[in-house]
Formats: C-alpha cells, structure tokens, sequence
C-alpha cells in the first residue's frame, strides 16, 4: 500500500491495465506527451510508447468514434474526455453508437470502451468546467456510469471499467482530485494523504461496478451521495449531529439497489444529494426508486439537496453549491417530519 | 494484393520538446511580396495555389512589398500599431491581477494581436464578429471600454455578465462581438448562419469568426465551411494557427500533411495563407475577402499563421511540452515589433515616439485597472447580488426557479 491521492490512484489503474493488457490503450486530449491537464496520465506515453498513450485532435465526436471502432475490432480504449463539459459534442457516439451496439448487432460487435472525464465545480471553472452531467449518461441504456469519491475506490472501479465489456462513463470529481472536500471552501484544503482511503494498494485490484459503499454506519436517515458529494455529506451528517447512514453510491448505472433499500427501511428516511442541477437529476431517479421499494416504511418525504436549475455561475460558486450547511439543513428537517 | 508489411499505427510528434533548443530552419517561407493577387471576383479554384503558399506584405526590412500591400496612411497603421500595443498592456494587467488573487483565470494574445485587431480594422464596424477566447483585439481596435472588459474579467458589481462567465468570455452586442463559448468551435457554424439570416434580410453586414488551429478538429469547423459554401453566406472564415493547441502541436489537427488553409479546398472555397504577425498581410487578406462577401461571392477561409508566444492561459506551463524560447525565434517575428519597424522606416515614427506611446498605454490600462477594481474583483468582492444567478435562465422566470431562489435566501 502506498498513500495516493486520486490523481496517483487513476494513473495507477492506468499503468496497471495497460501493463497487463496489450489491447488497453489511452488516448484524448493533451493525454500524451503532456500527461493531461489535470496530470492523471502522466508519465504513461513514457512507460507504454506513444502507440498506447497518445494525444488525439480536439474533436470529442471523433475520439468516441474512433473508441467504438477500436472496440468493435476488440481493443479496450481508454479515452478521455478533457472536462465533462465538452463530452456533448460526442453525445451522438455515445448514446447512439457506443450503448447501443451490442444491442443492434446482437453482441455481434461490442464497445468495450472507458471514458474518463473530470467533472464537477469547486474550481472557480465557470459554467464550462464545472458541470455535473451524469444524468444524461444514467438516462441511456446501454451505459454504465461510475463516479468514485476516493482514491482507493477510483483505482479499484477504473480497472472494473476497463475489464468491463460495456461502455463505461467514468467521471472523476475534479474537486477531490488533491484532497477530500467537505464542502467548507473557507477552510484550508486537507490532502489526500490524512485520509484512510489514500491507501491504495500498488498493483491489480478491482471493485465491482454496481456495488454501493455504506461510508457511515447510521440509524437516524439514510444519505444518498456520490463523488465530492460523500464527503460534503459526511461533514453535514457531523454538522447537524444526527445519526446518518451515509451511502457512497460509487455505481449509478447498474445501481446498487439493495443497498439502498436495506437503509431506508432500516432509517425510514431519506435525503438525497448531488451537485448536478436538479431538474431531471439522478436523484429524481433515486427518489423515485425508494418510494417505489420503501413506500411503507417512510416516515418523512423524501428530500433532494442539489445544485440549483442554473447554469454554474463563475462568481457564485459557493452560493450555487450545495454546501454542508443546506445538506445539515435537509437532514434536521427530515428528523422533524 | 497479399499484405505484405504488417500495418503500423502513425503518432504525430513535433521535431523538438523541452531541452532542445529552438530551431525553425526547416520552415519554408516564400519572400514577402511574392504571392499573387488575385482579382476578388476570382474563381475560387484560381485562389487555391495561395493556400500552400504565404501572403506576406512587409519583407525583413520593413517595408512593404508586392501586390498585397494595401497602401494605408501612416496615421491608420499608427492606429493599428497602437491598438496592438494597447491590447499588450491590458494582457500584461490582466495576467498579473490572476497572479495576484484579483481573477480565477487569464488568457494572453500575446503574439496573435496582428490578428484580431487589422482584421478588426479591415472590417466594418457593423460587421459580426464570432471569436475565440483569444481575439481581445477586437474589442479593443473597436474602442470597447477597456474597464467593462476589466469588469468582465473580475466579476465584480459592474460586470455586464453579472458574475456568470470565466475571465475572458466577453459578450458585447454593441460591438459586434459574439458571446464567447467555452465549448471550442462553436462559433464558427453559428457565424456562417448569422451571415446566412444577414442575406436572408438583403443586409449589409458580413459576418466573420475565428477558430484555433486544434479546435479545426471540431466537427463544426467542417459545418461551417460546409453551411457556408451551401448557401455563399458573407463570412470569413479565419483559422488561426498558432501552432500549439494547450499541449498538442498542430499536427494534431492534421498540419502535418496540409495547411489549414488548404482545408478550403475541398468545399470549393476561396483560402489564403496568411502571415499572421504581419499586420499589412492580414488586413490586405480580410478586405480581400471582405469584398468578396460583400459581393455575394461568399465565404473565404483564411489561415493566419502564427506562434501562440506566452502560455494557453494562467492554468498552463508550457515549458512542460515545447522548447523554452520559441516564441522569440518565430522566424515570422513579433508583429508589433513588425509594423513599428514599418513606421519606423516610413519615417513617421520613432524609438522615443513608441516608448513614450507604450508608458501613455500603460497608464491608459492602469487608470482603468484602479477604476475596475473600485467596482469589486473576484478576491474581494463586491460582485453583483448572488440571487441574479436565477436570472436570464428563461426570459421569465418559472416556479421552481422562483422557489429555488428563495431557498438561496439572499
Ligand atoms: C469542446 C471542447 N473541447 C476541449 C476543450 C478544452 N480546451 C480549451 S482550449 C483548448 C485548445 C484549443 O487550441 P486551439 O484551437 O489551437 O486554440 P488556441 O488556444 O491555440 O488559441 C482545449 C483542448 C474545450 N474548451 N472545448
Ligand atoms: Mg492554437
């Protein structure tokens, strides 16, 4: 084992598969020489060669495309997409190419691919470096999408997305790349390192897709989250002094359901959160699941704290995250109900 | 056939990264003033040897020569050497308020202001202008308020787009300048239909737009020409190709084969190859293809070749990919430096002349610096009120963001 931040880990799992997978390849923008702008492929096109590691043109469209054509020839690209801002230009590649191919072609042809992308605000990236989009990506079928919170569970679920015969959207939560982030933007940034799950251990291992991770035990309400979100939540659970499960959802699609259900059955309540905007979330989605599983065991409605129905604005980041303080809010109002 | 050779799979990789020294001695360049003219009412097919080739008007010298000069008055090239200058100060402001915790983030033309700025002085003032994050230049040769774009760039009170936007996405209706995406290329198939609706009405207004050489590699790069050829809309379609794309070369956009210019070819368009530190060349090229469109001859694509000189943006280190110092060794010079020589040798300008223009400059950015910091920065406030965030997201405002709103509490 040795501490990694989230960084590290994903490159990691990187090295990992292509040392053990000659059909693994890495390519996207600014993936190469430079080792991507936020530095997780560095050092591979060293190690593996520029056949393996290699910069693509700025064309999103073309780099999913080009993906599926690997795919359906039988190699595992690993592509990345340089911000999940700019994915939409490859929205027509993945949701009616990528997902649907095995479908179309019987399992004919399949699309084994993995797009990792940095997503999320807490950067001051404005309303195009800061976008939580997965709810697009959990509406398709045909595409599993992964979001990890820690190190530890980034490399582990980046090599189950590698292995994995389906595309898989992977998006990593740009704000957690360095360090946890509760939320409090005022304090000063903690590593990586002070945090349990920054130890990853060196060579292969993996983390089923589909799985939840229960991060805090509790008996009061159930906490749904994922991504940067488990942390802000954890901090609220704290904050607001009740007891809250707290459950790290890792896999949205195909979603851990038994997880979920246990909790809120056991808690009776639940609160929900993303940064993503609301309208459309995947927590409408999960709200929906829960009523449908848990109906007679609710004691109180079901809450959302989400980013708000707005672009990300530039200055008002912190006004438009949805910070530990409305999540400890939610949680007090869901004890009340 | 049997196959032989086992396949091989290319890689683009530039001749030199860090460690090496500069060298550009491989570059062919024609001599300045040896690229002809042609008529603007010109087949397109009879413009097409002048994508491979270069369009330079001022020679090592100085001076200008051949049949691209456009003959302007010293007292517009002074304009034009002043706008240059001027978009330099108000860069060197900027990137130093990122530094000093006043914005988030910044973004440097250092280099390309030949571009924008005699493109902005080629066209009419009621023309369109659909650019990049890197064509400040526009804005300033069209005289924009150098503090509303300081305002911009800090987020504070005074800030047109009330906090919404990253440092350096202008949006000026008044000066004809296009909302700036951050999502690349974007703009360039939207220009050729704001050119199109511009036809449409029997205007008189031509549309023009601006791409980066990596983001060529964006399928609306390939709309727009197509659009444009389509249906002759008045545009120009400008290329700037300053080599890097952040980190990747531009045989990453496929330079290695072509040029960008020669992009055009394949649609049947007009395309120039321009040098694009030449402040005589690029706007000899944009009347050229401005008339053009005026005539209803439709789009022309233009590469201005150049040499993005500082770094992609505050967030970028670029002596982790290229060899320190390439900019200054741009066998094409600095177009400041260009045209001053110019004016220099024309004997309507001098060294104490220049220096003195380049303190007044100074001052000019200084004094509206201070004035955009008394509205607030991004550091410390004050910004417009945060509830404006809900504001403009539909033209009225529905329930839930009326609720959403509220919950803010502010
Ligand atoms: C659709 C999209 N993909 C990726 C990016 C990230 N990005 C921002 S600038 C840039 C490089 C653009 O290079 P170029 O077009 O040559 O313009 P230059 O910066 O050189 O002016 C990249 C990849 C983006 N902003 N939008
Ligand atoms: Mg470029």
């Amino acid at each position: 084992m040795v501490a990694m931040n989230m960084i590290q880990a994903l490159r990691s799992a990187m090295d990992v598969m292509l040392e053990r997978d000659p059909d693994v390849l890495v390519f996207g923008e600014d993936v190469g020489f430079f080792g991507g702008v936020f530095r997780c492929t560095e050092g591979l096109q060293q190690k593996y060669g520029k056949r393996r590691v290699f910069d693509s043109p700025i064309a999103e469209a073309g780099i999913i495309a080009t993906a599926v054509g690997m795919g359906a020839y039988g190699l595992r690209p690993v592509v990345e997409i340089q911000f999940a801002d700019y994915i939409y230009p490859a929205t027509d590649q993945l949701i009616s190419e990528a997902a649907r191919l095995r479908y179309r072609s019987g399992g004919e042809f399949t699309a084994p691919l993995t797009v990792r992308s940095p997503y999320g605000g807490g950067i001051f990236g404005g309303q195009t470096h800061s976008q939580s989009p997965e709810a697009i990506f959990t509406h398709v079928a045909g595409l599993k999408t992964v979001i990890p919170s820690t190190p530890y569970d980034a490399k582990g679920l980046l090599i189950a997305a590698i292995e994995d015969d389906d595309p898989v959207i992977f998006f990593e939560p740009k704000r957690i790349y360095n360090g946890p982030f509760d939320g409090h933007h005022d304090r000063p940034v903690t590593p990586w390192a002070k945090h349990p799950a920054s130890e990853v251990p060196e060579g292969y291992y993996r983390i089923d897709l589909g799985k939840a991770a229960i991060v805090r035990p509790g008996d009061a309400v159930t906490l749904l989250a994922y991504g940067t979100m488990v942390h802000v939540a954890l901090a609220a659970a704290e904050e607001a002094g009740v007891d809250a499960e707290v459950i790290d959802l890792r896999t949205l699609n195909p979603l851990d359901i038994e997880t979920i259900v246990a909790s809120v059955r056991k808690t009776g309540r639940c609160v929900i959160v993303h940064e993503a905007t609301r309208t459309g979330g995947f927590g409408g989605e999960l709200s929906a699941l829960v009523q449908e599983h848990c109906f007679h065991h609710l004691e109180a409605p079901i809450a959302r704290v989400t980013g708000w129905d707005t672009p990300y604005p530039h200055a008002f980041e912190w006004e438009y995250f949805p910070g530990p303080k409305r999540v400890a809010e939610a949680l007090r109002q869901a004890m009340e109900a | 056939m049997k196959n032989e050779l086992p396949l091989e799979l290319h890689i683009p990789e530039p001749k030199l990264r860090p460690g090496d020294a500069p060298d550009f001695s491989d570059m062919k360049l024609p001599a300045a003033g040896s690229a002809p003219r042609p008529d603007t009412h010109a087949q397109a097919r009879d413009t097409h040897h002048l994508v491979y080739d270069l369009i330079r008007v001022l020679d090592d010298d100085g001076k200008a020569v051949g049949p691209w000069n456009p003959k302007l008055d010293p007292e517009t090239l002074k304009r034009g050497l002043r706008y240059m200058l001027l978009t330099r100060a108000y860069d060197d402001r900027m990137q130093r308020a990122q530094r000093t915790g006043k914005t988030s983030f910044y973004m440097t033309c250092t280099g390309e202001e030949a571009v924008a700025v005699a493109q902005a002085m080629a066209l009419d003032r009621g023309d369109m202008c659909f650019p990049t994050y890197r064509q400040q230049g526009l804005l300033i040769a069209r005289d924009w308020s150098l503090v509303d774009m300081m305002c911009q760039i800090y987020s504070n009170s005074r800030d047109r787009l009330k906090g919404r936007q990253l440092p350096v996405m202008y949006s000026s209706k008044e000066a004809g300048f296009f909302s700036i995406s951050g999502n690349l290329g974007t703009q360039f198939p939207q220009a050729v239909g704001w050119a199109m609706a511009s036809a449409y009405k029997g205007d008189r207004h031509i549309a023009a737009a601006w791409i980066g050489d990596g983001s060529t590699s964006e399928g609306d790069f390939h709309h727009a020409l197509t659009f444009g050829a389509v249906y002759r809309a008045p545009v120009l379609l400008n290329i700037v190709n300053n080599q890097w794309a952040i980190s990747s070369f531009q045989g990453f956009a496929g330079g290695e084969l072509t040029t960008f210019a020669a992009r055009a070819v394949g649609f049947g368009l007009p395309g120039l190859r321009v040098d694009g530190n030449d402040f005589l060349a690029v706007y000899a090229a944009t009347q050229w293809a401005a008339e053009r469109a005026r005539a209803n001859l439709g789009p022309t694509v233009i590469e201005l070749f150049t040499y993005r000189a500082s770094a992609h943006s505050t967030s970028d280190d670029p002596d982790r990919y290229r060899p320190a110092g390439e900019g200054k060794c741009w066998p094409l010079g600095d177009p400041v430096e260009r045209l001053k020589r110019h004016l220099t040798g024309l004997g309507v300008w001098s060294d104490a002349e220049h220096d003195a223009q380049i303190l007044e400059l100074t001052e000019i950015v200084r004094t509206a610096g201070k004035e955009a910091e008394s509205y607030g920065t991004l550091g410390t406030g004050p910004t417009v009120s945060a509830s404006t965030m809900f504001d403009d997201v539909f033209k009225e405002m529905p329930w839930h963001l009326r609720q959403q709103r509220q919950q803010l509490g502010i």
